[in-house]
Parts: structure tokens; sequence; C-alpha cells
């Protein structure tokens, strides 16, 4: 038992549990529920009717009008528990109500009717999921439309990402010509550019490239990434000229070289560099801010935006809209969360 | 192994960008046989730099021009030229502490906002930070998956953290509900100029926490165990252990996080945008969204005044750039030492 | 009073036992040398002495005082780590006063001591350097400094030499040795190197999977070793073992025969046995230094065997032999000799030169009648 104990506790195994063991599990803890808890509630929320949102205090699960069919009647009817004149509670459903008196019928009997004051019934709730809340966006909020802008933007600018940095990082690291250092200096040092100060002018640019507004005026600025460039040549470098030269023995262009041997040779950086930028384009929200100014051009978080900024926010339909957005990176970190922490663990060291 | 919502739509791109470049084939070739080998490398750098050039380099130089020249037009050729006279605008101030004797006041406001938030918010992160990844260093059970639980916040889009947040913070969300069952009258928070500025902080730290974390964990585990051992055998106590052994190995990644730290809080926007719009009042509005604001969203678009103020934000951030080439490279030299064996 | 006791102690990690009951005495001023195959314990052993491990089972007592429940740093131990442990971000000076500093030492003091320990390890010219500004000898200096200057009531050294080139762990070693000398301070050394065990200590422990073969003087080990394991482990080159059978039982001896087609291939050797072991296989033990191509006396054994490999050093010469069963022989002579390699020679050795064992490596070795005269250098 002890053992059990000693190596659950995981400690050096040369004392069993101290204070400061404890006090590291409940500061884990603590930071387990501030971490996830906050997006936690968001998810439950956005499985709630507007009504439900309404309720103050608000409960944990979503909950919502219990209701029954009964035989003879079309369509389920609302449940309630009433007090009855002679002192019994039974839970009716309800019939129809004209001001203040409810007609109500037991379920088990529906020929008996009861004449019920509203303020003697109280809601009988069940476990609800407000479903519609996140059918009813695609209708109503034309989600899909932003959803498709998002789509759109990550994946063609990965893509394009991906080959541009690829064939710069080629061009880096298997070849040698004259320039060749100031043009890695230039492109390390657009790193100390950040898109915040050259916001007006980017602007202007893109205006003039008859860009404005539409979604490759968002693609083109954010592909020539100075990260991905770096990350790849340090890749490339690893791998044997040889294969590069024998290649060229066997009378293979440099493209044919570039694109059938060193791009799959590569392909563990460029899977980091995808993931990178997926997640960098999906979150993206400055500069499509500046660019997209039609609503039908929104990406998903220029309309979440756009929806929070009303007076009358629709607290459900924006939720059931955030939990969507976020859940494509969710998948990402399922997956791959043991590979990001690491790959950014020893990338600290440098 | 990528991101499956997308996969099938990926195999298609992928499909047709083959198509396409097995395509690009025949004109490179012809470009080989013009330039030679060595050389064809500039036709492989050239989209990058066409890019770069046409988004980076090309807009750092337009700044300038936009600063120098007034007017309300975007198109460059109708701006009269100004000289100094947009920053003279911005620096024209009774007294640089106070934003109201400030002719932009606005500009100042945000400054003051920018400065207090990055002190605060990165002393508070790098504290906490810190802590976390000593706690993580231990060798407790289930280190790998906690270490996850603090990164998963960065990888969420600044909207969504926002909103998150902005859901919890509601005069009605879950924190009141929380307060009211201990029967506690919680205000609306974001209505509250102080308490609006200490949300922002704390939504900031919640959110990028995670990132440093990881990297200064990485620091601690690249000191070796046995030097523990040998302090322990020296009868080091657990807190000079940390002091003389622990911070001194680690200040090199401590210098790089906080200048890193830094440069990101300066340029702090999203997640503070949409929580509090840069409210109330001008409580929580920061350098960037100022640009933003006199460049795209006022009635009267001062581009030439965003400029000016967007030259004021880059040589603070070559400032800062400087000072952290400037760190790392001491702590690569300090620890190689000369070799005289 | 003895300096170090272990009382049946024992580790455990969660379900493998990785020290097995292990007693030991270690006097004031001994040196003792834990040695062993890797994995056998010895540094696990070691840690448990310093503390930096718990003991899982039984006491250990340290000058009298029980010290399961006491924490390293309180133990009044120093220890000199395999990867010397230096901190690289002080100097020599800094690392070997950290120690004190942690006590409270006043600075005078400090001062007075970590000079005295420079000055005995030739170190004053280094004080100021940082770890990575100095060779492997000298880091290695510096790690025993700062153990010194400590004045601890026991050294605890973590295989300290493995990490050197071969001509300069010679160099340390004497001077280990020497400060031994100088100090008499107790000291426990861990190491996997057998001419390391033998040429430093007074007393070897020696290790395997978790439990003490033997534990005795260095030549004792190697003229009576208690069982197979630690015959073949003392002494280099390793011990030749052949596979014997039993012929017969009497008082002079065990009478054995080789299943070699030799001339003199049955001999008794002189040792206690039982009747029952007629017919039985065993495993006779000889020495390759103990082996001689002169004329068989009349109480050897005499082997024909084949040169595979022959090594002349030019004072020594090494012969790789095997024998017509196919089991292999080295034997040792001094000087040089006149032979190729593919001959057949006869070897012989005394009887009262070899060792007789069980076929498993733990059952202790048979019982001598005779004590062997001891080979004394001329």
């Amino acid at each position: 038992m002890v053992d059990l104990v000693r190596m659950l506790a995981g400690t050096r195994g040369h004392r069993r549990l101290d204070w400061t063991d404890w006090l590291s599990y409940a500061y884990l803890l603590l930071g387990l529920v501030l971490m996830f808890g906050p997006v936690l509630w968001l998810v439950l929320s956005s499985f709630k009717s507007a009504a439900a949102l309404n309720e103050f205090p608000p409960r944990l699960l979503p909950y919502g009008q219990a209701s029954v069919t009964v035989p003879g009647h079309p369509g389920p009817l609302p449940l309630f528990r009433v007090k009855l004149p002679d002192g019994s509670t039974r839970q009716l459903a309800e019939l129809r109500r004209i001001g203040i008196q409810a007609t109500m019928i037991d379920p088990e009997r529906p020929e008996e009717e009861f004449k019920v004051n509203i303020r003697d019934r109280e809601r009988v709730r069940a476990f609800h999921l407000a479903l519609e809340n996140y059918t009813e966006i695609f209708g109503k909020f034309a989600f899909g439309r932003f959803l498709w802008n998002s789509v759109f933007i990550t994946v063609v600018a990965t893509l394009i990402t991906l080959l541009f940095n690829a064939m710069a990082a080629f061009a880096l690291s298997k070849y040698r010509f004259e320039g060749q250092k100031w043009v890695f200096l230039l492109i390390i040092s657009t790193l100390m550019i950040p898109p915040t100060i050259i916001l007006v002018p980017n602007f202007l640019v893109v205006s003039k490239l008859s860009l404005l507004n539409s979604l490759w005026g968002v693609i083109w600025p954010a592909v020539a990434t100075p990260t991905g460039v770096f990350l790849l040549r340090q890749y490339m470098l690893t791998i044997p000229d040889e294969l590069i030269d024998a290649a060229r023995m066997d009378h293979a262009s440099e493209w044919r070289i570039f694109w059938r041997i060193v791009m799959p040779l590569s392909a563990p950086a460029l899977a980091v560099l995808a993931i990178f930028s997926v997640i960098w384009r999906w979150n993206d929200f400055l500069w499509p801010l500046v660019v997209l100014s039609r609503t039908e051009n929104f990406t998903l978080q220029l309309a979440l935006n756009s929806f929070q900024g009303e007076l009358t926010t629709q607290w459900n339909y924006l939720l059931a809209m955030t939990v969507l957005t976020l859940f494509p990176v969710t998948i990402v970190f399922a997956f791959l969360q043991r590979y990001i922490t690491a790959g950014i663990a020893s990338a600290g060291v440098k | 192994m990528l991101a499956s919502s997308r996969l099938p739509l990926r195999a298609l791109a992928v499909a047709i960008a083959t198509v396409a470049l097995n395509a690009v084939e025949l004109p490179m070739r012809a470009l080989q046989r013009l330039l030679g080998v060595p050389r064809i490398g500039w036709v492989f750098v050239t989209p990058n730099l066409v890019v770069l050039g046409l988004f980076t380099f090309l807009p750092i130089v337009i700044d300038f021009y936009y600063a120098f020249t007034g007017g309300v037009q975007l198109d460059l050729r109708a701006r009269p030229f100004t000289g100094w006279e947009n920053l003279q605008t911005l620096f024209e101030c009774g007294s640089y502490l106070d934003p109201s004797t400030c002719r932009k006041d606005l500009f100042w406001r945000a400054v003051h906002n920018t400065a207090w938030f990055a002190l605060l918010q990165v002393g508070l992160m790098v504290v906490l930070s810190l802590v976390t990844a000593l706690v993580l260093n231990r060798k407790i059970l289930g280190r790998g998956f906690f270490r996850g639980v603090f990164f998963y916040p960065v990888l969420l889009s600044p909207v969504v953290v926002a909103l998150i947040w902005k859901w919890i913070l509601q005069r009605e969300g879950l924190l009141n509900a929380m307060l009211h069952s201990a029967g506690i009258a919680g205000p609306v928070w974001l209505n509250e100029p102080g308490w609006a500025f200490s949300w922002s902080v704390f939504v900031s730290i919640w959110a990028h926490m995670g990132f440093y974390t990881l990297i200064l964990l990485a620091g601690l585990q690249a000191i070796p165990a046995d030097l523990y051992e040998a302090a322990e055998m020296d009868s080091a106590s657990p807190w000079r252990r940390f002091y003389r052994i622990t911070l001194p190995l680690l200040m090199p990644n401590l210098l790089v996080v906080l200048v890193l730290a830094v440069i990101r809080a300066v340029q702090m926007f999203d997640e503070i945008f949409v929580l509090t719009g840069g409210g109330p009042g001008s409580a929580t509005l920061f350098i960037v969204q100022f640009i933003y604001q006199t460049a795209f969203a006022e009635s009267i678009r001062l581009y030439g005044l965003a400029a000016a103020a967007s030259l004021v934000l880059a040589t603070t951030l070559l400032a800062l750039t400087v000072v952290q080439l400037r760190i790392s490279r001491q702590g690569l030299s300090g620890k190689a030492g000369r070799d005289d064996g | 009073m003895a300096s170090l006791e272990l009382k049946r102690v024992v580790k455990r990690y969660a379900t493998t036992t990785v020290i097995h009951g292990v007693d030991l005495t270690v006097r004031d001023g001994e040196f003792v040398v834990f040695v062993g195959p890797s994995g056998c314990g010895k540094s696990t052993l070691l840690r448990m002495i310093s503390g930096l491990e718990s003991v899982t089972e039984g006491d250990l007592w340290l000058d009298g005082r029980r010290v399961n429940d006491v924490s390293a740093a309180q133990r009044g131990l120093a220890m000199v780590f395999q990867s010397y442990a230096l901190y690289p971000h002080m100097t020599v000076y800094q690392n070997m006063a950290f120690g004190l500093e942690n006590i409270r030492t006043p600075r005078s003091q400090i001062d007075t001591k970590v000079n005295d320990a420079a000055r005995l390890l030739r170190l004053e010219a280094l004080l100021g350097r940082r770890p990575t500004q100095l060779s492997g000898g000298q880091r290695q200096r510096v790690a025993i400094g700062r153990a010194i200057v400590r004045e601890p009531t026991i050294f605890l050294f973590d295989e300290p030499l493995s990490n050197l080139d071969a001509e300069l762990r010679v160099q340390m070693r004497t001077e280990i040795t020497a400060l031994h000398q100088r100090l008499k301070t107790t000291m426990i050394y861990v190491t996997h190197d057998q001419v390391e065990a033998m040429t430093m200590a007074d007393k070897i422990v020696v290790l395997n999977a978790g439990r003490v073969e033997q534990i005795g003087a260095p030549l004792d080990l190697y003229n009576a070793p208690r069982n197979k394991f630690v015959a073949g482990f003392i002494g280099s080159p390793r011990m030749n073992f052949l596979s014997v059978r039993v012929t017969g039982v009497g008082p002079d001896g065990v009478g054995v025969m080789t299943d070699a087609n030799s001339p003199r291939a049955a001999a008794t050797i002189p040792v206690r046995g039982e009747s029952g072991l007629v017919g039985q296989a065993a495993v006779l033990g000889i020495r390759p230094e103990h082996i001689h191509l002169r004329r068989a006396e009349p109480d050897e054994l005499a082997l024909t065997v084949m040169i595979e490999l022959l090594e002349q050093l030019g004072s020594t010469s090494f012969l790789y032999c095997v024998l017509p069963s196919g089991e292999k022989l080295t034997v040792q002579l001094a000087g040089q000799i006149d032979k190729e390699a593919g001959e057949q020679i006869e070897v012989c050795f005394a009887t009262i030169d070899a060792h007789l064992f069980a076929n498993t490596e733990s059952e202790p070795a048979f019982e001598r009648l005779k004590t062997p005269a001891v080979h004394v250098a001329a």
C-alpha cells in the first residue's frame, strides 16, 4: 500500500508525499479549472435556449421546459407541477392558457380537465439541448458563408505559404549564389516589422492591387512568413547534398529535384509549418478587419466580433458560433498536443 | 495527421496543385538553361521576396511618406507634404505625464494605457509562468497532460478568448452568479474603467502564459539534475537551491521571455478590442487600436497621423528588439567562456 | 567504533527490488571500494549512504547514529559525482565555498579552508576560473576539493574516473590514494573497473545484481574467491573456466577429468567434496598467469591446446588457445616466446592453483584443503 502511494506520488522515490507535493497538485488542479473551465462553460451555455440563458442565477446544465405527448393531442404539451385546491401536487400538462387561467389535463387521464391559476403552477425542467442554436445560425446568420470564407483563406494561404516558403528555404539551403546571405538576412529582418506598424501603407498597396474587400487581400500579405522560411531552411540543411547531386546526375531538372525529392523529405517540417499556418490564419483578426468591409466576405472571427457589438446581442446564437469557431483548433490541439508542446519546448532552448 | 475536418478539401487542393506544379516544370527548365544551376536559386526565392517586398518593405517606406504628408486622401499623390507636422501634433503636450494636457490626448492616453498594461501584464505573467514551470518541472504524474492544459488557451483565437470571458463577465454571467451565491453583488465588470483594465490584463495573461511557461520549462529542464544533488550534499536548503542555482542558470531564458512578452504586450489589440472595444471611454484604449481607429474607423480618416503613430510604435519595438538581441548574444557568450584549459 | 554500518539494507522501487539485503561494516579510515558489473546496484548503494536515495528496509548507521530518516544535507558526508556536477555559473572558489556558505560559516574561515584545499590539490591558480574553462582532470580536482572543504566524516566517490582518458585515470588514481593517506578519512569508492578496485582498496565489496558476493582485502579476493562470479570478476585477464567431470572423491581431494584427450587430463584437486558428486559435471578455474609451458610436474594437469591468437607485448605474452573440446583457454607468460598461431602446444598448471566450482555462479566454491603457496614476486 505504501508502495502504491509512493508510485502515485512519483516523487524521487526517497520521500513520501510532503506538503510541497500537495501544493503542486492543488496548483495544477486550479490551473486545470481556470484554463478549461471557461471554455467548458462556453460550450455548456451554447446549448441553452435563449430563455434558459436569461435565468439568473444560471444553472450548470442546459435545461428546458419538459414536455409530454398526450394521445389525442397534436404535438407535445408543456409539463407543470400544479398545486390543486385539495392540497395535493400533481404533474399536469397544459392545454392552453388564457390570461391568468390555464386549462390543464392529466396526461394519464386526458379527459379530465383542470382549471388552474398560473400562480399555482411551476415548470418542470428536464435536460434539454437547444440544438436549434447551432442549426439556425446557418439560416438566420449566413454562418455557412463565414465558415466558407475562413476555410478558404486558411487552406489557400497555408498551401501558398508552404510552397513559397519551401522554395525560398530550398534556395537558401541548397544553393550558393551571390547575394544569398543578403537575401536571408532580409527575410529574417522582416521579423522586426510586425503588421501593426504598416497597417495604413499595406491598405494602400492592397487597394491599388484591387484586392480590397477580397479574400485574396487577406491571403497574399500573409504568405511570406519569415518564421516559415527559417524553420524549413533549418530542416532542409539536414538533407544530404549527395541525394541532390545524385538526382542531378540522373538528369533531373532543379524543379523536379525540389518537387520530387526535397519536398517529400521535408514532410515533417512542412507539417509543423502547416499546423502553425492553419492556426495563424484561422485566428487572424486585425488585418482581415482592415481589409474586409462587406459582411458577406467576413471571416468567422470578424463575424463573431460584429455580432457581439450589437446592442441586443443574441447570446445563444453567438455562443454557438463561438463554439464552432474554436472547434477545429481544439481538434488539432487534442491530436497533436504532445508534439506541439515538445516542439516549442525544444525551440525555447535556442 | 492535419486538421481532419478539412481533409477532403485538402486532398482535392493537393491534387490540383500537383497537376499545376508539374506543368510549371517546363518554364522552370527553360529558366534553368538560361541561368545555370546556382543562379536558379534566385527563381526559387523570388515569389517569397516579391510578397515580402510588396507587403512589408514597400509599406515601411510608404509609412514614412504618409507620416510626412497631410490631408485625408489615401492616394499618395493627392496628399500635400507637411513635413514634421503630424509628429509635432502627436507630441504637442503640456506635460507628457498628463494626457489631458495633450493636443492628441487620445494618443497619449493610449500610450499611458499601453505602458501600464505592458508593465502589469508582463510582470504578472512572467512570475506566473515561472511558478507554473517550476511546478511542472517536478516529477508529477500527468506532467505532459498539464503542460498541454496551460497551452490550450494559446491556440484559441483572440476573438474567441475575448468572447469566452465577456460571457463570464456579463452582468448576469457566471462570475456574478458565483458571487451572488456568496451574498455579494458583483458590478457590471466591463463597464467600470478600473475593472475593465484589470480584466484586460487578466484575460491576456490567461491567453498567453502557456507559451512562456513552456519556454521556461525547457530552460529548467536544461539544468542538469546532478547539480541539485550536489547542492543537496552541500547542505543547501530548497530556497538556496532556487536562489543560487535555478535562478542564475535560468536567467538568460527569463530575460528573453521578458523582452518577447513586452514586445507582444505593446502591440496588444485583438482580444482587448473585442472584450472592451477600448472602453469604457478610453480606459482600455491601447496604441494599436488608436492607430486602427485613426486610420479606419473615424469618419475623417487621418492616415498621416496614424502613420506617425505607427512610426512611434515602430521605434519602440526596434529598441526592444535590439535589447533582446543584445541579451541573447550575451547569454550565449557568458556560458561558453574562453578555453584556456 | 565503526564509521558506517549497513544492516540488511533493501532497496525497492515499486515492484522491483534492486538491493537484496546488504550487510556491511566500514571502519574509521578505511578505503572501501564497491565493485561490480553495470546494473549491480553499487551506485544505488552509495546514493543510499549519501541520503540521495531512501532506504526501503534495513538500517543505516553513521558513527553510531541511525540516519535512515536524516536528509542528505545533514549527514555530514561529501560526494564526488561521476559528472563532477560543478556549478557552471560559479568560479572554482565559489564552487568550493558554496557548501560552507550554506551552513553559515564565517567568511574568514571559508577563505582559509578553500585556500588550504586548493593548495592541497594544486588549484590555486584556477580559483578565479569557471568550470567550462577547465580541463577534465582539473574539474575532477575541483570536485574533490569541494568535498574536502566540507571536512566530511566519509568521502563518497561515484565512478569519478570513468570520464577521463586512460593516462589521466592512472594519474588521478594515485592522487586519490595519496589523498587518503594524507587525510586518513573514511572513503567509499564506486567503480566498475576491477583494476582500480585492486589498486586502491583496503577492502573490496563485490556486488552482483543487488547482492554482496564477497567482502575482503584485494589479495584475499584474488587468492580465495568465494564463488565463480568473484573468481571471474577479479583478476585481469579473466580466470579460465573449464568443464570437468568428477571422477572420485577422497581425503586428498576431488579427482577430475577434463574432456580433452590430453596426456595428463586427470588430476586430484585439493578441495573438500561429497561422495555424491562422483560423475557430476563441475567447473575448474585456473588463472592465465598460473599456466606455464614447462614440463609437467607430478601434481600438475597437462593439456594439449592449439594457439588461435598470440599477443606479444614484449614483457608479457598472451596466448589465446582452444582445447579440442572447443573451450577457450588464455595463457599469460612472462617475456617473449617463439611460437606461432596455429601451433599445438602442451600447457600445464599446478593443481594447487586450481579452483573448483559448481556450475552456477553463486554457489560457493569448493572449500580448499590446502592453502596454495602465495606467488611471491622474486
